[in-house]
């Protein structure tokens, strides 16, 4: 439990971390969005080569980076299962037969498949060099900015940023507290490592009820330090924290803007362009059109 | 040798940046009988070294030896905790945080019952733990924890653990939060345990003048190492040293560091208040031996007042021989330090 650091901030100096935490949180929405107007093999590949840069020049390594999709290769696979057989579309490669049902699995449903894994996992790599490089303070600080003007139809913006930084504030503590709370029932021979699923519920009561109170007592003592300041959620306040943007925040999101517009050329200016090749149902799309061709022109 | 500790090493989130080393190279072995105690910074290792005790930590390097149990890095031979745990007691920092249970005695039942026993033995070991720690058991064994107070939720929590009847016992930090009077009662609790439950016990605290009362021996934790382990009377020759390292060191070691500083030397084995006292009178009846006659003063080492002690009190110092008139009782329950050591926070170095 010691071990586990909380959220997956990866605490050291680089280029990435300075950038503005808005910049940021900006980018990766855009980013999230664009990724699914990606239709090319070859502007996947040139997004992942980008991404893998910048990995590299947040310092973050890159075996952290990838633990992130690890959770996720079930929820991959199913999704990609899915697609394979839900797609009826394209040259059927091979027809399967349940009694009366057909299924047809074809060349586009594969094609499909794997361009859903790719954006799927380019979507959460994508997000946790965010969540890598920015601590959870600046994370809520951001939000608060960018959804400021949800104030004017009535969205308590900062009660929500300052619920959202206190239950921040308070994870590492709980989690220290769970720890110790496991130790000391471990050291009155509490056995919660073992036994059938039952047998473990039963045995983490020891651990939850005085977590429980702790969590309680701690939100009242919170609540009393609050009031004792004076504290009112609607009064105006200025931040200790100020947020400027800086060049390279700038530079930075300029440069994303300008991939973002390649990615949307991609997809509709190609398209328009230029005549797929005509392979039955299978589509290729954008500049793999081009690619397409050169291998054509290569192999004769 | 109850407990052996060898080439003890661990260090908390290797290979990430949080990789912090919290022990280095521990060497300790702890006799049966000893009443040791443990300083140090936090963040010195100690909590660590202790948890390696009780088998809550697993050796990443290095070996630790308990009774003839041996816990070691390697996977193989499994170690039967349960045993170790009855073995050895734990008491954590706060226990009171700790119970969960719907009454005291279902609570301070969660340890022996862990242990496999059986149903009128674990009856008997809740009665005799509640009892031990102070607390009435009619009155109290159908109350929820809860609403007990903190010194006596802190009695429970440690029943909790006396219930296990370990060999060893280990307190963390046992009086931190407590009162003057709830601190005074469990130190008195921690010594009536040595003799009636655990004869082998270590003890965790951060208040010099408070492990001085007991401890027969001090190990001193410095930055994941063993700085010093000496016998009680001996650890305050280091007082520079010890004072480097910014940990405290007892008032009485300071008054007489600094009466020896200013030509007057009391001698070395001074450590807590009642050995400063006994020095300071033998060395001014020394110089004032007629005064003797009359009634001795005694010299208060927080305000530098003198007092004259009264006729009972001197008796009970030893300083005129005891009449046989006064009754035995009254003399026992009269305690020496109560009248001549007010716990004043001024120092003496403040009025220098």
């Amino acid at each position: 439990m010691r071990d586990i650091s909380f959220g997956q901030y990866y605490p050291v100096k680089s280029f990435v971390h300075n950038i503005d935490a808005r910049i940021k949180i900006f980018v990766t929405l855009l980013y999230m969005v664009s990724v699914f107007f990606i239709v090319s093999y070859t502007t996947f590949v040139c997004m992942f080569a980008l991404l893998m840069i910048i990995i590299a020049i947040s310092h973050v390594p890159y075996r952290i980076v990838f633990r992130s999709i690890r959770g996720l290769i079930f929820l991959l696979i199913f999704t990609a299962i899915i697609n394979i057989f839900f797609t009826s579309s394209g040259n059927v490669l091979l027809p399967i037969k349940i009694g009366k049902l057909v299924i047809n699995i074809t060349d586009q449903g594969i094609n499909f498949a794997i361009k859903m894994a790719l954006r799927f996992s380019m979507l959460v790599l994508g997000s946790s060099i965010l969540t890598f490089t920015t601590t959870p303070t600046e994370l809520t600080d951001a939000l608060e900015v960018i959804l400021k003007p949800l104030t004017y139809i009535k969205i308590p913006v900062h009660d929500l940023a300052i619920i959202m930084s206190i239950a921040l504030r308070f994870i590492p503590g709980l989690m220290d507290e769970t720890d110790k709370i496991m130790m000391a029932q471990k050291a009155r021979g509490a056995n919660i490592d073992s036994g059938n699923f039952f047998k473990k519920i039963k045995a983490m009561l020891p651990v939850l009820i005085p977590l429980f109170v702790s969590a309680f007592r701690r939100a009242d003592e919170l609540a009393d330090a609050l009031d004792a300041r004076c504290y009112n959620a609607s009064g105006k306040r200025t931040k200790m924290k100020v947020f400027k943007l800086k060049a390279t925040d700038l530079v930075a999101f300029f440069a994303f803007v300008a991939i973002v517009v390649l990615i949307f050329l991609d997809k509709y200016l190609i398209g328009a362009m230029v005549t797929p090749p005509d392979l039955g149902g299978f589509e290729v799309q954008g500049l793999d059109i081009f690619v397409y061709r050169l291998i054509m022109i290569i192999t004769g | 040798m109850p407990i052996v500790i060898k080439h003890l090493s661990f260090t908390y989130s290797a290979n990430t940046p949080y990789e912090k080393k919290a022990l280095k190279n521990i060497n300790l072995e702890i006799n049966e009988g000893d009443f040791l105690g443990i300083i140090g910074h936090t963040g010195s290792g100690k909590s660590t070294f202790i948890q390696h005790i009780n088998g809550l930590i697993k050796p990443q390097q290095g070996e630790v030896e308990i009774f003839d149990l041996k816990l070691t890095p390697a996977k193989k031979p499994k170690v039967n905790l349960r045993d170790l745990r009855s073995k050895v007691g734990m008491v954590f920092q706060y226990p009171e945080y700790q119970l969960f249970a719907d009454t005291v005695e279902k609570d301070v039942a969660f340890g022996p019952k862990n242990l496999g026993l059986s149903a009128e033995e674990v009856a008997k070991r809740v009665k005799t733990a509640i009892e031990m720690v102070g607390l009435d058991y009619e009155a109290v064994k159908d109350r929820a924890p809860f609403e007990l107070s903190g010194g006596q939720k802190r009695r429970v929590a440690i029943a909790g653990i006396i219930a296990m009847q370990p060999k060893v016992l280990i307190l963390d930090e046992p009086t931190a939060g407590l009162d003057p009077y709830g601190k005074e009662q469990i130190l008195n609790l921690i010594k009536y345990l040595k003799t009636h439950c655990s004869p082998t016990i270590i003890v965790i605290s951060h208040d010099i003048d408070e492990i001085t009362r007991f401890a027969n021996r001090i190990v001193v934790f410095n930055d994941a190492q063993i700085a010093y382990d000496e016998p009680m009377q001996q650890l305050f020759k280091h007082s520079r040293q010890l004072q480097k390292m910014g940990l405290d060191i007892p008032r009485a070691v300071k008054v007489v560091n600094n009466l020896r500083a200013r030509g007057v030397d009391l001698g070395d084995d001074i450590v807590t208040a009642e050995d400063l006292l006994k020095a300071i009178i033998a060395r001014y009846n020394e110089k004032h031996s007629a005064q003797i006659d009359e009634g001795a003063c005694v010299f208060d080492m927080y305000d530098f007042s003198q007092k004259w002690l009264t006729s009972e009190e001197r008796e009970e110092l030893g300083l005129i021989p005891k009449s046989e008139e006064v009754p035995k009782a009254q003399s026992k329950t009269r305690k020496p330090n109560k009248k001549t050591k007010p716990r004043k926070t001024k120092d003496e170095e403040g009025k220098e």
